[in-house]
Parts: C-alpha cells; structure tokens; sequence
C-alpha cells in the first residue's frame, strides 16, 4: 500500500528507504526529507514526558495532492515515515496503525541481531522482504 | 591408484604404523597430525612428502584412509629408496625396503601425542571412523611389527627440522580439517602446524567434507581455521572445532570443493549429511555444535547471548552482513540469543557458507529449532527449529517480538476455536437462559422462597458467563463475550445458532445453570419431549415424589428437574405457561413472586392439571415461575436475557391476555418440546407477533393463576418438584420467546442492513 517506506535514524539520517520503483525515487526521497520536519514538530509538541505519553503513531503528517505521508516515532527516536498514495482507497487510520505496527516489529528484530550495529543501514533481508510485502500491497 | 599390492612384511609394518597413526583407534583412518609426523620422520623433503601425500589420494580425499596410509608409506619407502615417485611406483618397485622413519620422533610424537590425545579426545566426539576408502585394494591388516617404532626414530629428528612443524598455523587449519575428517584429528589440528602441507591440507579438508556423500559436500571441514581461529571459535585449543566428517562422504571424492576460505575457514565444516538434505546436520556435526555451544554456554538449555554469540561466529570470517543473514534465518524466536538448536543451525549454516553454500532466504527445515530440541537435551532451539515451538516449552524468552511463538502455538488453537465458538455464539445463546435466568432472577427476588432460583437466577447471568468461561476454556472466552454480548443486548445472532452453540457451550460447562441447555442438542429434546410425554404421563400417574423424580432423572443432564415439571404439566401446558411465564415475568413478576413460593405446591398442580387447559397453564406457569428458579442453575443466563425479552415482548401484548391463552397453548406446544432447541425451533415453530402476543396471554394466564395457587405443606417434594418442571417449563417458553424474538430481530437488522445498502447506493456521492 505504501508507495515509499522510510526509517530514519535519530540522527536523521536514513537507515532504510525503499519506494516503489514506478516513480522518480528522489522525489520520494525528498518528500521523506521535508516530512522529518513535520516529524520532529509533533514529537516536540506532544508530552513533555519525553516518552511516556507520546503515542508511537504520529499519523498524517501532511498530504499533497498526489500523496499522504504518515508518521511513526519508536522510543528511541527512529522514525519511520511511510508515504501512500491518494489514489488509493483511503487507506484507514487503523491498517496505517497496523502497517507501522509491523514495521516496528520488523525493525525490533533487525535490532536483536547482534551483527547489525545501530546506525548502520538496513541490510536485513527479512526486513526487505516485510517492506516489499508492504509495498506491493499497493498495486 | 592402482591397487596396491604388499608384502607380508610389508603389511605388518604398515598396518603397524597405521595402529601407530590410528590414534584414535579408529582402524580405519589415521591421524593426519601423526602420519604427518611419521612421513617427517622418513626423513623426507617436504615437497617430496607433499607428494606422496598427493599421491596416495589423501590430498584427495582429506584424510588418510586404511588404503592411503599403506600407498603414502609404499611412496615413503619408494622415495627413501630413490625411485621417483611415481603413482605406478607402488607396485612397480620391487623389493622396497620398508620406510623408515626416525625413531626419534618418538618423543616428538609423544609430545605431539599429547596434544594430539586433547584433540582427539577433543575430536572423540566425532563420531566415526571413516572406512577405509573403498578404491584401494590394499590389504588392510593389522598386525603391525615393531617395525613402527623405526621410522618414529627417525622421525623425531626430522621434525625439527621439518618447516612443516611450525606451531600452527592458519595453514594447518587444512591439516586441521584433516584431522578432523579423518576423525582422527586428533591433536594433529591443534598442534600440526605442518606449515608446508597448510594449503595442501586445505584441500584435503575439503576433499574431505566433499566426500560426504555427495552433494553436499561441505568441501570439508576445511580445516577450522586453525586453531586460532577455532580456538577463537570454539574456547577450546584445538581440535574440536573440525567437525566429524563423515566416513562416509570422505569416500567420496568427486565433490570435492575446495573451501573459499579453505584455511581460514573457521568453522568446521561439516560435510553436510547430503543424503537427502544438504541442510542436514548430521550427528557427528550435531554433537560438535553442542560442543562448541558448551563453550559458550555450560547450561545447554540455556541461551547464548548474541553478543558472545556474535563474537563467535565473528571468528569464522565471514562477511558481517552474512553473519546478520545467517543470525536472522538462525534467531527463531527474534530473541536476541541463542539456544541450542538455535545455535546448531547458524552454525551449520555458517559451515555451509564456509563451503561455498549459499545461504538460504528461509531456514531450511532440517535446521527448524524443533529437530533439536527433541534430539538434544536442548530443547530450545527455537530458533534452529521452527519445529521445536510445537514441540519444545518454547523457553520463554524466545518469543518473537510480535508474538510469542510458543504461544502462537498454543493460542492459535485456543484462538481458533474460541474464534468458532466465538462466531458460533455470538448468538444469545445465552441469551435465552439468561432471559429465563432473568425472569426466574426476578420472580426469586420477588419470592425469597424459591430455593436454588431464587440465588442462582439472581447471579445467573454473571454466572453463567462465568461458568461458561471456566467450562470451556477458549470456547468460553469467546462464548463469554457472546454472552456478555446477548445478555446485555442481543438476540441479534440467530437464536437458532445461538441456541446450538449455547446448548453445546453449556454443555461444556456442565455446571449448573448450563445444564438447562444441555450440552448436546440431543438432550434438550429429550427433556422436551419428556417433558411433553412426562406431562401426560404424570398427570395420568398423578405425579408422586417418585416419579417426579424419577422424571427428573430423566431430564437429560441439562436439567434433570426440567422433564418432570415440563412433563406434568404437558406439553401444552408448558407452553403457555412459559408464554405466559414470560409475560407475567415481566409483566407480573409480582405475580411470579408469590408463584415461586408456591414451588412446592406440585399438589395443587396436580389439582389444576386435572382440572382444565388453563389451570395446567397456570400451573405451568407456576411450575414455571418456580421452576425458573430452580431451572436458573440450569438455564444459562441467556435464558433469562431471553426470557427478558420475551418478557418485554409480552408485556407488550399482555393485554391480549387469557383469550389467547388458549390459542396460545396450541403454539406454544411445539415450543416446549425442544425447550433446548427452542433457540433454533423455537424461531422456526413461532410465528412471530402471534406467538408472542399468544404466549403472553398465556403466560398471563398462568402467571395470573399462580400466585391464587396456595402450597401445601404436606406434599413439599411434589410440589418442589412440581415448582422445578414449572420453572422448567417456563424456561423453555421463556427461551423460545427469546429465540423467536431474536430471530425477528435478526431480520430485521437485515432488512435494515439492506435498506442501507441501497440508500448508500442510491445515494449520490455519498462517499465524495
């Protein structure tokens, strides 16, 4: 369903970015960058506890025309940023929930390999294999 | 090679240092550290040594079988005689004296043998000795001479000198694998530096595991990395790290591979069982890893951390990323350690990348966490075995992080069949006991007299929610929200349905107020049609105590009582009085209240019945009134919400009252049969609104009757009983009121449902 699927580190810098290939991926790439913005606007206006009352799911960050992007944020500041396109049947809050839900299991387990060093980029094929799923969900 | 023919003095000396060589008592290959030794004893060049090694095919081979012992010390003895080496020199040489070899390698080989002893003792794990190769037509024989210990002499002497013995080195690792091919590997790992043969020895090792029968030949052990890295790898100096090669596979040679990182190769390869399944992990291998796995963790059922974990299999060299692949397709339960099985299978699988296998997207089945746990004491294995969750108590922390994959075993089960019941029960199932439970809960609070009823029908409802939650485990789970769901609204589901899986949810449950509907459908009918039959029965038998009884012993275990009080009052009877039980429930649930006291008025039951259809009716709805009460332990509290409803239905028509008491009567007949099945026939026997109106005629009726109904004291058991089929049969009206309502409902949600479809789509852009 997702047309671009993004985890950006805490740093900001991008762990993992994939996008269907149908379009221009910069663009995609782009649209993640200028969404952090957003991303980092809601974490700062959500609890002051730091983490214990922001909710993991950001939701729409802003939508254009063509696409919405949404916003989730783990614990430890790792975002995760999932552009869908507008053409589809809206998707539901709750499966954009669950999407999320599964990425961040994804990511947990990408995380309990002892051979991946947080902060280096994605390289898992499992986690390949769950964003891909994700993603051809679209067409 | 061509066979290999030997003298007999020839034989002797060679079978001789075979059993020299034969550390491992293996008889059947030798120790590569010690027949390196020996061959550096002959007090030959190293290349010349090499040479002979390749010659005698244990190059090839990765070991030094029976076969190519006896041909490497034919090519000694050539060589010391200065004839070149030749493959056909073996036979072609007459009279070769016999090799010789510098006794002075006694010592070294003894020190050597020390070393050696730790890595076979080491290597015993292995299992096997590997046959001798089948090729050579040598004669392999034991009875060694003496002759032996000459060429150790002058072994000992060349060692020194021989480059081969460098202190091991990466090189060795071949000479490692070897060892460890040759199951022998006895200290000859460890301690073999055999500098000079290091890359040779390589080969060996993977000719070696390339023997393994065949495909997948793990081009051998190569050599664990010598030991550094073994030792690295494995905690211990030497040796273990070569994994048992297959006698087996070392025969054949043809899959020979020589390993990429041959001798760095840190891990052992194993040569993959290759039978059947190259992912298989053969015992030998098996009983290696859980070496290894000591190493790191004494406790097999314990977990290995994924950083020691990490460091661990850091040693073998591979690529990071190949390492992150293989912990993922190994890391079962997404723990972040490992366990045994788990930790079998990324070894094996670190093996087979070693050997140039690639590595597989899913974990092959052969390293599914379950294969370990059941063989090995470690259990665990979750990871190395998708199997194991089924089978092993999926220590705790390997759960996925998502899920917990022993609990995904079990949940899902649990999952699905709450899922059935829960799909099956939506329905008000319990809905009809409840209601009847309801009523019976309100004709108690009216009359403290009832008994059981009175109590039980006020908690019924949560009771038999609660009882359905302890009787049927996960069917309950999902009942239970069934019932919470019909009781506190429903009768949406079909009651027919509901009815069935309440009855068989109830029937679970056993207890109590489930047994009203009874766990099997067959039952229920038995009551109703006992019931109906007992009616006329009693009445013809002038109900006594016995019968009474015995016709609620009848009463299909559901409701033992039920029968016998739907069964006096007949069929007929029943159902009106269960009509009108319902309307005066509700309607007159003051008047059920001073019925219920009238429980054990089963005399004037009797009275009545004879009398006329209405006094039966309003017996029955006494029995009914009183016998809700009692029935409340057995009506589950969907009959009373049924009987709520019902209730409600009838206060409705209440006003119809006694004139279609009669009518009534005539419906509510078929009702009371299958009291139990009246979820599902109720709603088909029942028209909706007459029946309704109808029944709380009736039930008015009856109920009106009751309360004039006085008890006597003289007949308690009678009229106890005589109360319980009253209850009991206003319980079964009750209930099929309910379903029947509930059935009406259901249509009429669906009409709604349609009107709403087609407003949605005649309705322009709605979405827009």
């Amino acid at each position: 369903m997702a047309v671009c699927i993004a985890v950006i580190a805490k740093e900001n810098y991008p762990l993992y970015i994939r996008s269907t290939p149908m379009e221009n991926e910069l663009k995609f790439h782009y649209m993640v960058h200028t969404s952090l913005d957003v991303v980092d606007e809601k974490i700062s206006a959500m609890g002051k506890a730091l983490v214990d009352q922001r909710e993991l799911y950001l939701g729409l960050l802003y939508p254009t025309e063509d696409y919405k992007v949404y916003g989730y944020v783990t614990n430890s500041k790792v975002k995760f940023v999932m552009v869908v396109d507008s053409s589809n049947t809206a998707l539901r809050d709750n499966e954009i929930r669950s999407m999320f839900r599964k990425l961040h299991n994804s990511y947990t387990d990408v995380m309990c390999n002892p051979f991946y060093n947080p902060g280096d980029p994605i390289q898992s094929r499992a986690f390949d294999s769950m964003v891909t799923s994700m993603m051809i969900q679209v067409c | 090679m061509e066979g290999l023919t030997l003298s007999d003095a020839e034989q002797k000396y060679y079978s001789d240092l075979f059993s020299y060589c034969d550390i491992e008592s293996t008889k059947k290959v030798v120790v590569n550290g010690r027949v390196l030794e020996l061959f550096r004893a002959a007090q030959l060049p190293n290349d010349v040594v090499l040479q002979i090694m390749e010659l005698c095919g244990a190059t090839r081979l990765g070991y030094f079988g029976r076969s190519q012992f006896y041909i490497a010390l034919k090519l000694v003895a050539v060589a010391q005689s200065g004839f070149p080496l030749r493959v056909e020199s073996i036979n072609t040489v007459k009279d070769l004296p016999l090799p010789r070899f510098v006794a002075s390698k006694n010592e070294q080989e003894s020190r050597h043998a020390a070393s050696y002893s730790s890595d076979s003792e080491n290597q015993g794990s292995y299992s096997g000795v590997i046959p001798p190769p089948p090729g050579r037509g040598q004669v392999k024989k034991g009875s060694i001479s003496h002759d032996t210990v000459q060429p150790r002499a002058s072994a000992d002497q060349q060692e020194p000198a021989s480059p081969v013995v460098s202190p091991q080195q990466s090189p060795p690792t071949s000479p490692h694998t070897w060892r460890k091919h040759n199951r022998h590997s006895s200290g000859g790992n460890s301690e073999r530096p055999l500098g000079g043969p290091g890359p040779f020895w390589s080969p060996f090792g993977e000719a070696q595991s390339g023997s393994s029968a065949g495909d997948a030949v793990w081009s051998g052990h190569s050599p664990p990395p010598p030991q550094e890295n073994w030792v690295s790898f494995a905690d211990t100096p030497p040796t273990s790290t070569l994994l048992t090669m297959h006698p087996a596979s070392v025969q054949d040679q043809t899959t020979v591979r020589t390993v990429a990182s041959a001798t760095t190769a840190n891990e052992i390869r194993r040569q993959s069982s290759s039978y059947d399944d190259p992912w298989k992990i053969t015992d030998e291998q098996r009983q290696y890893y859980i070496n290894q796995f000591k190493t790191i963790q004494p406790d097999l059922n314990g977990f290995i951390p994924g950083s020691a974990a990490k460091e661990f299999f850091t040693k073998s060299k591979l690529p990071i990323l190949e390492l992150s692949h293989i912990w993922e397709l190994s890391d079962f339960d997404k723990d972040g350690a490992l366990t045994l099985d788990e930790f079998c299978a990324a070894f094996h699988l670190v093996v087979a990348r070693k050997n140039g296998y690639d590595l597989p997207e899913k974990l092959p089945e052969s390293l599914m966490p379950k294969l370990i746990d059941l063989e090995d004491a470690a259990d665990v294995g979750d990871q190395p075995g998708e199997v194991g969750y089924s089978g092993s108590p999926a220590e705790a922390p390997p759960s996925k992080s998502p899920s917990m994959p022993s609990l995904n075993q079990t949940w899902p089960e649990l999952n699905q069949s709450s899922e059935d019941t829960a799909i099956v029960h939506p329905v008000p199932i319990r809905m009809t006991p409840s209601k009847i439970h309801m009523q019976e809960m309100e004709l108690k609070r009216t009359g403290s007299d009832h008994t059981n009823p009175t109590s039980p029908l006020l908690v019924k409802p949560s009771d038999l929610s609660e009882e359905n939650k302890i009787n049927t485990a996960v069917k309950f789970a999902s009942g239970n929200t069934v019932d919470g769901y019909s009781s506190s609204d429903s009768f949406t589901s079909d009651p027919e349905q509901i009815g069935s899986n309440v009855t068989r949810q109830r029937s679970h449950s056993g207890t109590s107020p489930d047994n009203t509907a009874p766990p099997p459908p067959p039952p229920r009918p038995q009551p109703s049609h006992s019931r109906s039959s007992s009616l006329d029965m009693n009445r013809t038998f002038t109900v006594t105590t016995g019968q009474q009884q015995a016709g609620v012993v009848a009463h299909p275990p559901a409701v033992p009582p039920r029968p016998q009080p739907s069964q006096a009052p007949g069929p007929v009877v029943h159902r009106p009085v269960d009509a009108d039980g319902l309307v005066t429930h509700t309607s007159t649930s003051p008047q059920q209240i001073p019925e219920q006291p009238n429980f054990a008025d089963f005399s004037q039951f009797e009275v009545f019945a004879a009398s006329s259809v209405n006094e039966e009716q309003d017996d029955e709805a006494e029995k009914h009134a009183e016998v809700l009460p009692v029935e409340k332990a057995s009506d589950p509290a969907s009959s009373l919400r049924v009987a709520k409803t019902d209730s409600k239905t009838e206060e409705k028509t209440a006003a119809s009252a006694p004139a279609n008491v009669s009518k009534g009567t005539t419906p509510l007949a078929p009702p009371p049969k299958p009291v139990r099945r009246r979820l599902k026939s109720e709603d088909e026997l029942r028209p909706d609104v007459d029946e309704h109106t109808q029944k709380t005629g009736v039930l008015a009726a009856v109920l009106a009757s009751q309360p004039s109904i006085p008890r006597s004291v003289g007949k308690d058991k009678k009229a106890i009983q005589a109360s319980i089929r009253r209850n009991k049969e206003t319980n079964t009206v009750l209930a099929r009121l309910n379903s029947e309502l509930q059935q009406q409902l259901k249509d009429v949600l669906e009409e709604r449902i349609s009107l709403e479809v087609q407003l949605e789509q005649l309705r322009p852009f709605s979405h827009l």
